[in-house]
């Protein structure tokens, strides 16, 4: 039981740590920080949007876009991590495959490029 | 790998060569070189099918059993070959009349079709959800291809929203069974679910993997974003939705039922056959309403969906052989039955309403009369074909024990007819006053028409040989 619960003293430690660090970093902004407080300043940020308004409004939809294509390079990177973790002993077809993933990625990017879906103005 | 490969060439093959058009349209004219791609990949899709149709009797499994390359397979695989390349060619007219045509249109059709036959070869879990979603996102993008039509946005919205729901619901069924099998694979599923023992959480794996599926195959009660998604979609995607799709995602339930669960026929027959009863009785009766042929058609579909379910729940070969059939002939009625929709106008406009159909045996008495056999068919009026499909699901479920299923299918098949034979009706004994459709040159459309009529009526003599290989088919499944 002893050594179970040894296994598990590094996340104690580190729970520990992070429950400290937290409280002193808030703390340290009430108590140190300079306040100059201006309504744009207090109002929550939204990436340029307003935070509390109609939900259904208009926007381009160039935004869309561009975090589509956002989230698909991030998956790529996702799947690129754990393989190229074990590059140093891989098959050739485990490397062959992230090959022709990677490829049918560029020729969706390329696609999207000349269609012009990425030209902002 | 290599040897695993070979397997696949069909599937590698399709996919290389969407995306080199794709590559080659957008790098040069674009839309200009839509028409040529249309025509080459209806090309391709024939000579697939008939690669795949020749490539011998034999079942050989790729990466594991992850995929299946059996009789079954090429059975829908050629149905979905053949039945894309038809809708392929039948729409060029129209699109290209109604300035639609984008040269991602056989395009994304391709990928469509490249994730359809996946689906049908599907030996694992994991491969089924790749496959049907590959379909799905490619049938989302081109039921919206019409951008600037509210409609046609909204059914691309619907079908997406629902499409989601329904993936969600089979990737639920799909973990459980994961979890309480441990594992993905079929076969490893087959040997956990013998004898009819199933655990209580691979029964709800079972009960959730049937419920997504049955959204795929729009049976009723997982049917209510079709008519919407059939009358928003521009018609020649409906013509598509409403035939190889289907086909794949009745084959895949087959397969799913057969090669995973084929232990536990008792658990999901009861399922398949509710689905079956309900789907019938609510296109028969729900489509009696109806006055836009394209929602018409779409509780024609889940009608015949039921139909076809019926056959599947009987849990034999028989009724697998008798689902592919009727699966093959509902193709056929549909590919003419559309082909007819596609060239209904007044003044260029496209109309959908069933009154256009007023008084067509006066101006057009061939296509009236081909209209005629199909509607006959799809209603199951022997002699013709759609009669002997339907005679073919009923007889299974009759010889499975299951008598009152097949009551209840004769009794919704008598209901369904009254809207078919309103449509006869009309176009026969219909209001002379009435202002029907134009008559439109259209060869490749009444070519169409009249061979799939042809087809209800030869094929009561001859099926050339569909016959052998759906009962091969249907063996090479069910064993």
């Amino acid at each position: 039981m002893d050594t179970l619960l040894q296994d598990y003293l590094p996340i104690l430690v580190f729970l520990g740590l992070a429950i400290g660090l937290g409280l002193v970093l808030i703390l340290a902004a009430a108590v140190v920080a300079v306040r100059n407080p201006d309504p744009e300043k207090v109002s929550a940020y939204e990436c340029g949007f307003n935070a509390f308004d109609d939900a259904r409004m208009k926007f381009d939809v160039r935004f869309y876009l561009v975090s589509i294509l956002f989230i698909i390079f991030d998956l790529e990177v996702a799947f690129l991590f754990p393989w190229a973790v074990v590059f140093g002993d891989m098959s050739m077809a485990a490397f062959w495959s992230m090959m022709v993933f990677l490829a049918i990625l560029t020729i969706g990017f390329a696609y999207e490029w000349k269609k012009g879906a990425l030209e902002w103005e | 790998m290599g040897a695993d490969l070979t397997i696949l060439l069909p599937e590698i093959f399709l996919s290389l060569c969407a995306m080199a058009a794709l590559i080659f349209a957008v790098y040069t004219t674009k839309d200009e070189v839509a028409p040529l791609l249309v025509w080459g990949t209806a090309a391709v899709f024939v000579a697939l099918a008939l690669w795949v149709a020749l490539s011998g009797n034999v079942t050989r499994t790729a990466f594991g059993g992850m995929f299946v390359d059996d009789a079954f397979a090429r059975f829908a695989k050629v149905t979905i070959l053949l039945s894309a390349a038809a809708i392929l060619v039948m729409s060029k007219d129209y699109m290209v009349k109604r300035d639609l045509l984008r040269f991602e249109y056989p395009v994304l059709i391709a990928l469509a079709v490249v994730g359809m036959m996946i689906m049908v070869s599907a030996g694992d879990l994991m491969m089924l959800y790749m496959g049907l979603e590959l379909q799905s996102l490619a049938l989302y993008v081109v039921a919206s291809l019409r951008r600037d039509s509210v409609k046609s946005t909204e059914a691309g919205l619907k079908y997406f929203v629902l499409g989601a729901l329904s993936s969600g619901l089979l990737l639920y069924g799909a973990s459980l069974t994961y979890g309480f099998a441990g594992t993905t694979s079929f076969a490893g599923i087959i040997s956990v679910a013998t004898d009819g023992n199933i655990s209580v959480g691979l029964l709800f794996g079972l009960v959730f993997l049937t419920a997504g599926l049955a959204f795929k195959v729009s049976a009723a009660p997982f049917h209510m974003w079709t008519p919407d998604v059939y009358e928003g979609s521009p018609t020649p995607v409906t013509a598509f939705f409403a035939t190889a799709p289907k086909v794949a995602a009745m084959a895949l339930f087959a397969r799913v039922v057969h090669d995973a669960f084929g232990g536990v026929v008792g658990d999901w027959q009861q399922i398949l056959a509710f689905l079956a009863v309900i789907s019938m009785f609510l296109g028969a009766i729900a489509a009696i309403g109806q006055r836009d042929i394209k929602r018409l058609m779409a509780y024609s579909s889940i009608a015949h969906m039921g139909f076809a379910l019926v056959g599947l729940s009987a849990g034999t070969a028989q009724g697998v052989e008798a689902m592919l059939i009727y699966m093959a002939i509902y193709v056929t009625m549909n590919v003419g039955t559309f082909a007819f929709i596609l060239t209904m106008e007044q003044d260029g406009r496209h109309i959908t309403d069933i009154g256009g159909l007023n008084m067509l045996s006066a101006r057009e008495p061939a296509k009236a009369l081909a209209m005629l056999v199909l509607f006959f068919s799809l209603a199951g009026v022997p002699p013709l074909l759609g009669f002997f499909g339907k005679y073919g699901v009923l007889l299974a479920a009759v010889d499975a024990g299951l008598g009152w299923l097949a009551v209840a299918g004769a009794i919704a098949s008598v209901i369904g007819a009254f809207y078919y034979l309103r449509i006869v009706f009309f176009m026969y004994f219909g209001d002379p006053e009435a202002r029907g459709t134009d008559v439109a040159v259209a060869p490749v459309q009444g070519a169409f028409l009249i061979a799939s009529a042809a087809v209800m009526v030869l094929g009561i003599i001859n099926l050339f040989g569909v016959e052998a290989l759906a009962a091969s088919a249907a063996i090479a499944l069910v064993n």
